[in-house]
């Protein structure tokens, strides 16, 4: 009995870490995220948060609904692969709402972005030098940029 | 291009609720999307890639990406016939404003390397983190809990190809989402959709129609760095040894 | 983009890791090494080293209270760190940060010094009065046994609490070295053998700092320093100094010969932006003097007076030496890309949050609180004898 009596001092010490640890327990039951664990050890609730950002590409079967006449036109031509909003920019705004007009284009900045010639590109894809290929005449004199191909009598 | 008024007005109430329906969408709520019915990846096809920029642009806008930050970026190999372990490489502000012309090179071979999250299935950044403020979704994509990571930056050390990074005003870590909030409603990445030449697919391996299990049949593909064992789900057509 | 050099992947130009994340693994450093010093006396039986004891365990403690707050102030939301102790990600060795530091904060340190300062506390919170009294009283638990059979009970639970503290020291500061050595991502950290190195270093540098500390309170109380001890301190430290050597030229050899596929960029780093941290500092200035001088010592019949410079400069050099290891260490493996094409620069700011001020702040204030904690529970043995006789006269 003596014997507790002289360690009593531990005890106490001892004492003061179980209440620590249940104040712990206590605080964390109550700081940790309901979803938490859900899925995994992270926040399940996070998952649909993050997949409710903003959208600001609309995609291209958003513009296909109303454009469909210039879909087509693109479909049939060697622009088939580019998007939309590859030259439009992001247009979910218009969208959603198609008032909102978009900015109009300069063909001087977009065409070169991708044609511009250059050794790294690959050699079969379509590249100028655009100084000698058109001497500062405008990309759309010639092509049309739906579909690009010049046919007989120009564009349009 | 002309449409004519009755056309738009027809058009225009049908466009507008497909496009709230899309809008609304979480996974949870979404009937159209289960988790567990995807395990999405992508698929770069390095021939194709011109060096345009339009992705790294698109995802910059798209995601809020920073200045100075990528979640996606482009790099230029100039890769010379005795320099196969000493590419020269070159990715100006991650390629965003595509790349200068570059000389006719008589001794090597240029290419263009777009890089994003491998979001690999056995990820050493998810591996790492201290809280479980970074995971693997059930489909397959690695995603920042921004609400509860620390910014240790642990993730970022961890990552073997220089994808994250911690968002200067966050404060938080940073990396792509494989467009999270716009693969979950039938839409492609930014990137995917703004690629002019079909470099970049997106890719549904649970998908049984996806083109991708052809692809894969027919077609040499790696991943990046197969010797870090990471899982890395980003598959790349005809990529030359010497990237890294 | 300024400060780069060939390619880095465009997200590696910023370094994420800072100064103060150098100076983590070097204050736990000096926890786990003092405590060992400590530990040589209470379970190894070097009498010898008594008087550097009670010493030892306040270093450890003062330093143990401030290693948590680099990284808090290096995290970009502190205010979240209470995550790592209530969703704790099992897979992470960053995640057991928390029960590591917790659990040798409290159970080992807190405890040790507890249960060896007992008689003294009970004793002082009798004598004392005023607000130190209170603080005394409060330290006692409320319970002032200090009955031969009570201390008994407490030499013997001491005893083993220190000897679960050695493993603990170990893993305290081991899992600082696998921090670093189990991210396969980076190959001037992944080695199993970062976490041996880390904690042989640590060991040279808590005793060289607990042989520096014991040789300043000397002097400061005008008290003369114990010879036999502080040799025995530097016999150790020089031993230990030998083996932490070693360690580091096997990795580094090894490295070199195997010259796997990050050799030729780590090398070029060493020989260029490492080469004053790595070569001179850590290498020459760092390890190869000091282990020349204590080996002098050793070899040699030195007058006491020499002896002494010998240790306060070797224990100096030391401390620059192993402050430049983790520098390299963390710095290092940050400053090359993991594509091995190129190079970013690391610039320290001075009044930023992770500045250079901050970092001069953090490593001054383990000596502040020493200061204290020296003053509240005096480690030499002299004043026991006066406590005593103090608390008798003030008890009725």
């Amino acid at each position: 009995m003596s014997r507790f009596k002289d360690a009593g001092h531990l005890f106490r010490f001892a004492f003061l870490f179980v209440v620590a640890f249940a104040v712990f327990l206590v605080v964390r039951h109550f700081v940790v995220p309901r979803s938490f664990g859900e899925y995994g050890h992270y926040r399940g609730a996070a998952i649909g948060e993050i997949a409710a950002h903003p959208i600001h590409f609309a995609g291209h079967q958003a513009c296909e609904a109303c454009h469909a006449d210039i879909a087509d036109t693109k479909k049939a031509g060697k622009h088939a692969t580019v998007n939309c909003e590859a030259c439009h920019g992001p247009l979910a705004n218009h969208a959603a709402d198609p008032s909102i007009q978009p900015a109009k284009l300069d063909t001087a900045v977009l065409c070169i972005r991708c044609h511009a010639a250059s050794a790294a590109k690959p050699k079969d894809f379509p590249q100028v030098d655009a100084e000698q290929h058109s001497s500062g005449v405008a990309c759309e004199t010639c092509h049309q940029p739906h579909s690009p191909a010049i046919q007989a009598g120009g564009a349009k | 291009m002309k449409i004519d008024r009755r056309h738009f007005l027809v058009m225009l109430p049908a466009a507008a609720i497909a496009w709230k329906y899309l809008l609304a969408g979480t996974p949870e709520a979404s009937p159209n999307y289960t988790m567990t019915d995807h395990w999405w990846s992508m698929l770069i096809d390095i021939p194709k890639c011109i060096g345009c920029g339009n992705c790294v642009r698109a995802c910059a806008v798209e995601n809020d990406v920073p200045d100075g930050h990528f979640r996606t970026w482009v790099e230029r190999y100039l890769v010379t016939d005795w320099h196969m372990e000493n590419p020269e490489v070159v990715s100006p502000d991650g390629g965003k404003e595509g790349f200068s012309a570059a000389p006719a090179e008589e001794n090597g071979k240029y290419f263009f390397v777009p890089k994003l999250c491998n979001h690999c299935a056995d990820s050493p950044c998810t591996q790492v983190c201290p809280v479980g403020a970074t995971f693997i979704a059930p489909d397959g994509v690695v995603l920042v809990d921004q609400t509860y990571c620390l910014g240790c930056a642990y993730c970022v050390q961890a990552c073997p190809y220089g994808c994250r990074y911690i968002h200067p005003e966050k404060r938080v870590a940073d990396k792509c989402t494989l467009c999270y909030h716009r693969i979950t409603k039938g839409l492609k990445p930014a990137c995917v959709e703004n690629c002019p030449t079909g470099a970049r697919q997106l890719v549904d391996l649970k998908d049984p129609y996806d083109p991708i299990h052809a692809f894969l049949k027919t077609h040499y593909v790696q991943v990046l760095k197969p010797q870090m064992a990471t899982g890395a789900k980003v598959f790349y057509n005809e990529m030359d040894g010497s990237v890294r | 983009m300024s400060g780069v050099e060939g390619y880095m992947y465009p997200n590696e130009i910023t370094l994420y890791w800072s100064v103060l994340i150098v100076l983590y693994p070097y204050i736990t450093g000096l926890v786990a090494g003092a405590f060992i010093l400590a530990s040589l006396e209470r379970i190894f039986n070097v009498e010898a080293v008594k008087p550097t004891y009670r010493l030892a365990l306040l270093t450890a403690l003062s330093f143990l209270i401030v290693a948590p707050l680099p990284l808090q102030l290096h995290l970009g939301h502190p205010e979240r760190s209470p995550e790592m102790y209530f969703t704790p990600h099992a897979t992470s060795a960053m995640a057991m940060f928390g029960f590591v530091y917790l659990w040798y904060l409290m159970a080992v340190l807190v405890f040790e010094i507890w249960l060896d300062y007992r008689k003294d506390i009970v004793l002082l919170s009798q004598s004392t009065t005023g607000l130190k009294r209170i603080l005394y009283r409060i330290m006692t638990l409320g319970s002032s046994n200090i009955s031969p059979r009570s201390l008994a009970i407490d030499r013997k639970v001491g005893w083993i609490v220190t000897l679960v503290g050695i493993p603990s020291a170990f893993i305290l500061h081991g899992y600082v070295g696998f921090i670093f050595g189990s991210l396969k991502s980076n190959p001037w950290w992944d080695s199993p053998l970062m976490p041996v190195v880390f904690i042989f270093s640590a060991m040279v540098s808590g005793i060289a700092a607990v042989l520096l500390l014991y040789m300043l309170t000397a002097k400061l109380r005008n008290q003369p320093i114990d010879m036999p001890c502080v040799d025995t301190v530097a016999m150790y430290l020089f031993y230990i100094f030998i083996l932490d050597f070693s360690l580091e030229m096997l990795d580094l050899i090894h490295r070199i010969y195997e010259a796997d596929e990050s050799f030729r960029s780590l090398n070029f780093m060493v020989h260029t932006k490492l080469y004053f941290s790595q070569i001179v500092l850590q290498l020459c200035i760092g390890t190869l003097v000091p282990i020349l001088l204590l080996a002098i010592v050793q070899v040699t019949h030195l007058s006491a007076t020499i002896r002494k410079r010998i240790y306060v400069l070797s224990g100096c050099l030391v401390q620059v030496g192993v402050f430049a290891m983790r520098w390299n260490v963390v710095i290092g493996g940050q400053l090359f890309s993991k594509s091995f094409l190129g190079y970013t620069t690391y610039k320290v700011g001075l009044v930023t949050r992770e500045g250079l001020l901050v970092a001069i702040f953090l490593s001054i204030l383990p000596l502040a609180i020493l200061s204290g904690l020296l003053k509240l529970l005096p480690p030499w043995p002299k004043d026991e004898q006066n406590l005593v006789e103090a608390a008798a006269t003030h008890t009725p």
